[in-house]
């Protein structure tokens, strides 16, 4: 029971977050993101630290890389047999990390670059990837895919979170995207799985809240294949970003709206009937993946990072900009830490998502 | 002189020293069990079924209604209800009747699940300070929602929504037709759910012309009987109903007695005046799945596609696999009616032991519903002695879209659930049509009542939502986790999907 939570029940917590993102899609190491998140140590626990990066395989760009942690050779084992008969392995690797003296009971740390294999007409490449990863989290026992995107990964264990990026030598990636999470559990069994941030393809979250409306998000999914085995709020979020977002194709600003859904008191009032029109079929339809309860998040999805409180901000976020930089943070404290006098700062209001994107060509 | 060797069940107490002999006790009895010789006593021949017209009338006070005491002697398999049963049946040689729900002691599966709150990890909201939204649409929702692009760069709606109905409150009135209830109770649930924001149901007994101006609030019933089913009825409602079954009388029909079917009823059900009203026990146009196909089809098509189409059950053995038969028959609502439904008149036997209660009816159809990915093309509406705002959210919370309450909207009204509804004798006006008892219910008076007892149950509902910590009630609905059971055997457990309280 190396990462496998000995509940078999949900978590639940309150955490600090940071992301940071160059919209020009310069890359830097994680040195800078470590101190930030660092600086918002109160907001942790210990129990759970850990970062997503876009940007840091160039060379493997092209193909899906799994990180995997695994709690036995077993696993491992049985999850290579998998993913030998699904994909091309083009190339596979331990995680490097180094010992550190506050990360202990680190489980096997791989990560796998994969092509998948010619698949039949029809069969869309990433639903196909997607079944890989539930068939490996629900059916390998000890055995975790904790990222499956192009290019980027996450990193992550149980520790502080500036403990678990020297663990993982950050300093030696360069993304252009980076988020952090520190995480507080009121659940006091820590495990590795269920640390932050949480991935699904390109999409990474990191999540401070509790999900109130956990269970029906849980059965909604359900219907759609998803397999919730990590037993976090978080799990949900991401894999209601990959339905609406990669499934039903809603443009990302729109899924926000799903997700902290406006009040009817604002959707009745609304003057453009179209508008009106579409924000009633989305909480008609999407009333499910209503994500109700105190969260605020930082999603990465590849070629962008966005930021989203629930629908009555009950938990903290603050917002900054400086030049093509994007700062998304718990605590002002730690934009500073990286950013002395930001061009405009902000706190999002409820339900209202911070989005940047990319631009065009970087 | 009494004919029956089975003793009364009730005995009126008159205080001699109050009483004033102003005879109203004798005149409010719809029962006609008091009678006047010098004093007010129990008739010598009627028998008072404790319904408390009297009680709640004397001017002094004067009247009280107890048990009888006099006591068969004991024995734990022959009870004195199964005695009494025994020897009315000896001297009738009928099927014995009986009005309202389930009266056995099955237990109430809701007494037995416990609802969740938050502490400190996730805070509670206060209904008083923050919005709480309890709007819910009834009806087919698409899978996905589809946009395009509008003008300026602007996502837009491609979707073309089916029909739904729009309920400010989760709960809605079970269908109780002009018939089995009189016209004053009909029109006071009409005007309650026209202001609350919520739909009544026309029963199987067609629509009387003067509930025709509160028909956008009505769920317009077609059952097997057809009664005062024609184009304008279909068409003048806000959604169409086909009744399959009774929670309290599943596999069986109905029967207005003719000595009931007067000349407004006559009218509204197209039946002629004093003729026994007769639903078959099935459609005769429906013996398989589809059949009812058919006839949901024929009713959209009927209504232009503008409106829902519901289809009620009861909820038997099978109900998942039923339910989701009915879904792809292409019902937009299924209502599913527990076996402590309420009923006007139904065979005591088939009331007391046909069927299952609806707390699992509910939770095995919506986890069907959802194993099979179809829990988005149907709403549902949990039924069968819905009798507070806990039963209401526990349904909710088990999978139920909306509630249908007919009993306790009927206590609103002033039933005290003596349960003679099917004697037609209601004292109080409700379950009647002799026009001088049916004239005791003031519809106005009667839908403040009612659409007390619901803005009552709406505040309460806000209040759990909120000590919940979510604030739309959408994110409890289905939600199992914020359910545990007390002492629920497993099994029960499992079909519930809820976990034991301290797990």
């Amino acid at each position: 029971m190396l990462f496998r939570s000995k509940y078999n029940e949900r978590d639940r917590g309150a955490c600090g977050l940071f992301g940071w993102m160059s919209r020009k899609g310069r890359r830097q190491n994680g040195e800078g993101v470590i101190e930030a998140i660092a600086n918002m140590h109160e907001r942790g626990n210990g129990l759970g630290g850990g970062f997503a990066a876009y940007g840091i395989y160039p060379e493997w760009r092209d193909h899906y890389c799994f990180h995997v942690m695994y709690g036995n050779e077993e696993a491992k084992d049985r999850t290579e047999d998998l993913l030998g008969q699904r994909f091309e392995v083009a190339h596979q690797e331990e995680i490097p990390h180094q010992p550190h003296p506050a990360i202990t009971n680190e489980p096997l740390l791989w990560r796998y670059f994969l092509n998948s294999r010619s698949l039949a007409e029809g069969v869309d490449t990433q639903e196909y990837v997607v079944s890989a990863v539930m068939d490996i989290n629900a059916g390998i026992h000890e055995a975790c895919v904790f990222s499956s995107g192009k290019n980027m990964g996450a990193f992550k264990a149980v520790g502080y979170p500036e403990d678990v990026g020297k663990f993982f030598m950050l300093d030696q990636y360069e993304a252009y995207i980076w988020t952090a999470h520190a995480r507080f559990p009121t659940n006091s069994q820590a495990w590795w799985g269920g640390a932050h941030p949480f991935c699904l393809l390109d999409f990474s979250v990191v999540h401070n809240g509790e999900i109130s409306s956990y269970g029906i998000n849980r059965r909604y999914l359900e219907t759609f294949g998803y397999k919730c085995t990590l037993f976090t709020d978080t799990e949900v979020m991401v894999y209601l970003f990959d339905l609406l977002v990669r499934k039903h194709r809603l443009p990302l600003e729109v899924a926000c709206d799903v997700l902290a859904a406006p009040f009817w008191k604002d959707i009745d009032a609304e003057v453009d009937e179209e508008q009106k029109a579409l924000r009633t079929a989305l909480r008609q339809v999407y009333a499910s993946a209503m994500v109700n309860g105190p969260f605020a998040i930082i999603l990465g999805f590849g070629n962008g990072m966005l930021g989203l409180n629930d629908r009555i901000k009950l938990r903290p976020m603050v917002a900054a900009e400086n030049g093509d930089e994007l700062y998304i943070s718990s605590e002002e404290a730690a934009i500073h830490v990286l950013c002395a006098e930001p061009e405009r700062v902000w706190m999002p209001k409820a339900g209202q998502p911070v989005v940047g994107y990319l631009e065009d060509g970087a | 002189m009494r004919q029956s060797l089975v003793p009364r069940r009730f005995i009126q107490v008159i205080d001699y020293e109050k009483c004033q002999r102003c005879k109203r006790c004798v005149q409010a009895c719809g029962f006609r069990a008091l009678s006047f010789e010098g004093r007010v006593q129990p008739d010598a021949e009627q028998e008072c079924v404790a319904c408390h017209y009297c009680v709640a009338h004397c001017p002094e006070e004067a009247i009280t209604i107890i048990d009888n005491p006099l006591e068969y002697r004991p024995h734990d398999s022959w009870t004195s209800d199964i005695i009494m049963q025994t020897t009315r049946q000896a001297e009738t040689a009928g099927v014995l009747l009986s009005g309202m729900g389930n009266d056995r002691p099955w237990g109430v599966l809701w007494d037995r699940l416990c609802l969740d709150a938050c502490q400190v990890t996730n805070p509670p909201i206060d209904p008083l300070r923050e919005p709480m939204e309890l709007r819910t649409y009834l009806g087919r929702k698409p899978d996905a929602v589809e946009i395009k692009v509008g003008p300026e760069g602007k996502p837009v709606l491609a979707t073309q929504m089916p029909p739904q109905l729009r309920l400010d409150t989760p709960v809605i009135f079970a269908p109780m037709s002009f018939g089995s209830i009189s016209l004053n109770a009909q029109k006071s649930l009409a005007m309650a759910a026209r202001e609350l924001g919520t739909y009544w149901s026309t029963g199987e007994g067609g629509l009387h012309p003067d509930l025709y101006e509160y028909a956008d609030r009505a769920i317009i019933q077609c059952a097997s009987g057809r009664f005062g089913v024609h184009e304008d009825y279909l068409k003048a409602g806000a959604a169409v109903e086909i009744k399959i079954g009774q929670g309290a009388k599943p596999g069986i029909g109905g029967h207005l007695p003719g000595a009931k079917v007067t000349a407004a009823i006559a009218e509204t059900r197209g039946i002629p005046e004093g003729s026994d009203a007769l639903s078959p026990a099935p459609h005769h146009d429906i013996y398989s799945i589809e059949d009812l196909r058919q006839l949901i089809y024929a009713l959209k098509e009927a209504t232009e596609y503008r409106v829902p189409v519901s289809v009620k059950i009861a909820a038997v053995h099978n109900v998942a696999a039923i339910a989701s038969g009915i879904v792809r028959a292409g019902a937009d609502i299924v209502y599913i009616d527990g076996f402590r439904g309420g009923t006007g008149a139904a065979t005591t036997v088939i009331r007391n032991n046909l069927g299952i209660p609806i707390e699992i009816a509910i939770a095995a159809v919506d986890q069907r519903l959802r194993e099979e990915g179809i829990r988005n093309q149907a709403s549902l509406i949990a039924a069968g002695s819905i009798r507070n705002s806990a039963d209401l959210t526990k349904a909710l919370t088990l999978g139920a879209d909306a509630v249908a309450v007919g009993t306790a909207a009927l206590i609103a009204l002033g039933c005290h659930l003596c349960q003679q509804c099917h004697t037609g004798n209601c004292s109080w006006g409700i379950c009647t049509q002799r026009p001088e008892l049916v004239r005791r219910l003031d519809p106005a008076w009667g839908a403040e009542r009612v659409a007390n007892l619901i803005r009552g149950w709406t505040e309460e509902l806000k209040e759990i939502l909120g000590a919940l910590g979510v604030n739309a009630v959408e994110s409890l609905r289905g939600s199992r986790d914020r359910l545990r059971a007390v002492g629920l055997d497993d099994k029960t457990r499992e079909i519930l999907d809820v976990k034991a309280a301290g797990e």
